[in-house]
């Protein structure tokens, strides 16, 4: 096809002559309009900025540890605990104050701050990829396979997830594995049944059968055509997840079956603090501070990507207007 | 409509016969020795062997499975380890409390998020509408032990402290005791479990509220001249109420979660604290007795939801 | 359309591209999963045969529901025909898997209706148009950019906007992306399902004249479906006219406009608007009455009896098969058992009025109505 024809291009293509250009013109991609209005969004930006802050606090903790030299397991039981045996309270070597075994509670919190980052991350991260090929599978090839896999789903969904989760943990006994695959497999069903419901109307638009009419196999036409357009509301379904699965993780530590103790996290910080609150509120204060700052953070910016994704989704008012 | 529900009770057997299912794969048949997990791990050698023939251990998997079905069936979910108990006594003895906390929450957190969304929508860009979705959206991202603890630290220590001493530490006192002493411990669990999930509701119903409020059917009505109150809770509420239906259906397992929880925080010796104490002391029969039964309510509410379900919106029955 | 009528027409064999034979395409209604009696069944495509050579453009025309879409999708091999057979240059399409079919793939295309439902909304047009080149594993890179690219001036778009997203482009241009994606393997058949149907009017022209320039040029065979008669008049080389699963009437489009055999064609081309007014005015409309029956219990005997001026008993009974009439040239077809003469002409106004003709009554007046004055 090396010829080039004359083609008589009438006026109305408004298309201008053909020549090159000075910078190649890139599309504005709906990913990239999202981003612009997400940019603009006061609050999306506020709460990114908390999260990052609670990402370094993750990762600096040992810097911080090294700072005051405390670490996150050393016990003091003669600076850090009261003649009585009694938590110390906030001052100028325990900024935070100590726990019952005379543990720094700010380096601890800092500690924690890895454990549910990483859980509530990775869980949901695991979550949304299981639940978005199976929910794939289940809306294209239908009929039987859809058929199973939704039972499946719907059973999933119908179990009591705390209380099975406690039954699973244990007996195979606790662990941040078995916390962030016990924490995945209770969320992606959610994933799966909107993804599939999603495929189910994409299937039938014509780029589907003109992919199909090329010769397309089903598992380029799944991941191709499809994905690219069930990813939207995927993405504001893992936003929102995350800081769900963070509570799931705080719930289980609190349990006694989350990650082992003495390795701090917040949820197992709040668990011993019950014995201690009335002398200690420090102990049930900045933990939970932690937690609810990281919730919300995720929670708000979870709101603001789903504005961004679906501008006409009034987040004030709750309606697609 | 009989057809629908028939449907629905077929649905909710298959899920319990997996469940139990399940639970009876995790705890006989896993990769892990089930006769030292019920003996204990100090155990010798001939209480295992004495363990393994008592619980039928030896038996083939099927046939064990088969009497397990079998004895579940009769409502016989065994015996506790720990005093000989059968389950179903423990269970009846602690439902009471469990009951309490449950039903009061549901309620609590239904009145409090449908009425709060309703505010907010019939004031909508208003203070009251704002301040609502503000303290929504916090108390949606609390975790329910920590509101717990901090109530218990708020409410109940720094009262106290205050000597005002209207909110106990925890502890349980039956209603037919004495119903005031009982409302007055159920007030902090209550309020603990229903907040959080009031939370979700209260956006739920606000959205949907908003929705339906901007319809042409509510603008004839109150062009009618409907008082604003009829427009509101008789047409307005009753389209909203649909999706509030469906969201409770699927909130049946965060109650149940959060029952667990607040009880451990309160110190209620109901069923969640009874199965966190029985983890602890690996009493399988309890464990799995009330798994079950968690699963078995999960069943039977979300059919009692789907049922409103289909009395509020007809389209459902017919499908 | 200027093809000229030697241009490709005739192969070296004689071979037709492609031949489809008794063609027939029934959807199952309702769920079949417990009940195996299926009931009701929409019978889209009911035993339709005809023939496409190199070069030539078919048209297809009919009413909304008359199959024509089914069809195409048939051809293309989007659907698996309930029966019939289906030859493509030789080679027997009818019940190859997919994979077998993969070959095929790129000798037949198709360009659908809907400019905005075609192309994938999340994907860059350099990406929608290399897409074949992607599927069948062909060029790479940038050897594969520099063909997009190609193609895409072939059709009338800048290269540059090798990247940009389909809602950047209007409707014609979307089709333009259509076309070319279409083009990229140089297929021998492309099944046109109304390209210009969802297009301004102007816009109309220019797609189709890149049609025709694109076939000219690579000796392209057409499937053209449409449901507006006169633009597929311009196009096509041949038409054929649908009715409810059947083709009615098959001619070269000189005959079939100048001396349609076929009561509904010629109701069909009394329908089509003309510009001037005041022609519009003079002559007479033929309104049919009645809707077009549902394609699940479709008429006893010849499909449009119910509608049809010139009806009588036997239509209600035979069915009448697609075959020229003595006189007429071997390739106009027609099924009807009382074809229009030579200028016969159909009654303007309501046909047939209310009570004229009553298809299940045993006997029933027979006489065609009187022709207008």
């Amino acid at each position: 096809m090396t010829q080039r024809l004359a083609i008589d291009v009438a006026v109305g293509d408004g298309l201008g002559p053909v020549g090159p250009a000075k910078r190649p013109i890139e599309g504005r991609s709906p990913w990239r309009l999202a981003f612009e209005r997400l940019r603009h969004d006061r609050v999306a930006i506020a709460s990114s900025v908390v999260i990052v802050i609670i990402a370094l606090m993750a990762i600096f903790a040992p810097v911080v540890a090294h700072l005051v030299g405390h670490g996150p397991n050393d016990q003091y039981r003669t600076t850090g605990l009261s003649p009585e045996g009694i938590p110390v309270g906030p001052n100028l070597r325990f900024l935070l104050g100590t726990d019952e075994l005379g543990r720094d509670v700010m380096v601890r919190v800092f500690y924690g701050a890895r454990i549910s980052l990483l859980v509530g991350v990775v869980a949901s991260s695991l979550a949304v990829s299981v639940g978005v090929v199976i929910g794939l599978m289940a809306g294209y090839f239908g009929r039987v396979v859809d058929t199973v896999l939704t039972r499946l789903m719907d059973v999933n969904l119908s179990l009591p997830y705390l209380v099975f989760a406690i039954a699973l943990i244990s007996v195979v006994g606790p662990s941040l594995l078995i916390s962030i695959v016990v924490i995945a497999f209770f969320s992606f069903a959610s994933v799966g049944r909107i993804v599939r419901g999603q495929v189910l109307s994409i299937k039938e638009k014509e780029y589907v059968e003109a992919a199909r009419s090329l010769g397309a196999s089903d598992v380029r036409i799944m991941f191709v055509d499809i994905l690219p357009n069930v990813l939207a509301p995927v993405i504001v379904y893992l936003t929102l997840l995350i800081p769900l699965s963070i509570v799931f993780e705080a719930t289980l530590s609190f349990l006694g079956l989350g990650v082992v103790p003495p390795t701090p996290s917040w949820g197992g910080m709040l668990a011993s603090s019950i014995d201690y609150y009335q002398v200690a509120w420090w102990y049930v204060v900045f933990p939970g501070l932690g937690l609810l700052v990281t919730t919300l953070s995720f929670n708000l910016l979870g709101d603001s990507v789903r504005d961004a994704f679906d501008p006409r989704y009034n987040r004030f008012f709750g309606t697609t207007e | 409509m009989a057809r629908f529900l028939l449907r629905r009770v077929a649905l909710g057997v298959v899920v319990l016969w997996v469940v139990a299912t399940l639970v009876f794969v995790l705890y006989f048949v896993a990769p892990h020795d089930p006769a030292r997990l019920i003996a204990g791990r100090q155990a010798t050698a001939q209480t295992l062997a004495d363990v393994k023939r008592r619980l039928g251990l030896d038996r083939p998997v099927l046939s064990q499975y088969g009497s397990y079905l079998w004895r579940l069936l009769h409502g016989n979910l065994g015996y506790s380890f720990v005093n000989q108990e059968p389950v179903t006594s423990i269970i009846k003895r602690d439902l009471p409390v469990t009951a309490s906390v449950a039903f009061g929450g549901a309620i609590l957190w239904l009145v409090i998020g449908v009425l709060s969304g309703v505010l907010a929508a019939t004031r909508p860009r208003s203070i009251a509408d704002r301040t609502t979705t503000a303290l929504a959206l916090f108390f949606y991202s609390m975790p329910t032990f920590l509101l717990g603890e901090l109530l218990l630290l708020g409410l109940f220590f720094r009262l106290h402290l205050a000597g005002v001493d209207f909110f106990p530490g925890g502890g349980y006192v039956g209603i037919t005791t004495s119903p005031v002493e009982w409302a007055r411990h159920m007030i902090l669990p209550w309020i603990t479990i229903a907040l959080v999930t009031a939370a979700t509701y209260s956006r739920l119903t606000r959205g949907a509220m908003l929705d339906v409020l901007g319809e042409d059917y509510i603008r004839t009505a109150r062009a009618k001249g409907l008082r604003e109150r009829r427009v509101v809770y008789r047409h307005g509420l009753r389209s909203a109420l649909t999706p509030v239906v469906t969201q409770f259906g699927i909130d049946l397992g965060t109650l149940l979660g959060g029952i667990i929880v607040t009880e451990d925080v309160f110190s209620l010796p109901g069923l969640g604290q009874q199965i966190v104490n029985s983890i602890t002391r690996q009493d399988l029969p309890v464990i799995i007795g009330l798994v079950i039964l968690a699963s078995a309510f999960i069943v039977v509410a979300n059919i009692a939801v789907d049922a409103v379900y289909a009395v509020l919106d007809p389209r459902v029955r017919l499908s | 359309m200027t093809v000229a009528a030697g241009t490709g027409r005739t192969t070296e064999t004689g071979e037709p591209l492609l031949r489809a034979e008794n063609v027939v395409k029934h959807f199952p209604l309702g769920s079949s999963s417990l009940f195996r009696r299926s009931r009701a069944v929409v019978h889209a495509v009911d035993d339709v045969t005809f023939d496409i050579r190199r070069g030539e453009t078919l048209g297809l025309v009919g009413e909304t529901g008359c199959g024509k879409s089914t069809l195409a999708r048939c051809v293309a091999r989007l659907f698996d025909l309930t029966s019939g057979r289906l030859v493509f240059d030789g080679h027997d399409i009818s019940t190859l898997s997919r994979h077998q079919l993969r070959p095929y793939r790129r000798r037949i295309q198709m360009i659908f209706q809907d400019p905005y439902g075609s192309l994938n909304p999340r994907r860059r047009v350099g990406s929608i148009i290399g897409d074949p080149f992607a599927i069948h594993g062909i060029e790479e890179g940038g050897e594969r950019k520099s063909k997009v690219q190609n193609l895409m001036e072939l059709v009338g778009l800048n290269p540059e906007h090798y990247n940009r997203f389909p809602s950047e482009f209007s409707g014609g241009q979307r089709q333009r992306i259509g076309v070319a994606r279409a083009l990229a393997l140089q297929p021998d058949l492309i099944v046109a399902d109304e390209p210009v149907s969802a297009l301004d009017v102007s816009i109309q022209a220019q797609v189709i004249n890149l049609l025709a320039a694109v076939q000219s040029e690579f000796g392209l065979a057409y499937l053209f479906i449409a449901h507006d008669l006169s633009i597929v008049r311009h196009v096509s080389d041949r038409v054929a006219v649908m009715y409810l699963g059947k083709i009615v009437e098959i001619a070269g489009r000189h005959d079939l406009y100048t001396r349609p055999r076929h009561p509904y064609t010629k109701a069909l081309q009394s329908a089509v608007p003309v510009p001037d007014p005041d022609l519009a005015d003079k002559r007479r409309r033929i309104v049919l009455t009645g809707d077009v029956p549902s394609p699940i219990v479709p008429p006893r005997g010849c499909r449009f009896h119910p509608r049809c001026p010139k009806a009588q008993q036997r239509c209600s009974v035979e069915e009448p098969r697609l075959e020229p009439l003595a006189g007429d040239p071997p390739d106009h077809g027609v099924a009807c058992h009382f074809p229009l003469a030579d200028g016969e002409e159909l009654p303007a106004g309501a046909v047939p009025p209310a009570g004229a003709f009553a298809p299940s009554a045993p006997s029933a007046p027979s006489d065609t109505l009187p022709a207008a004055p």
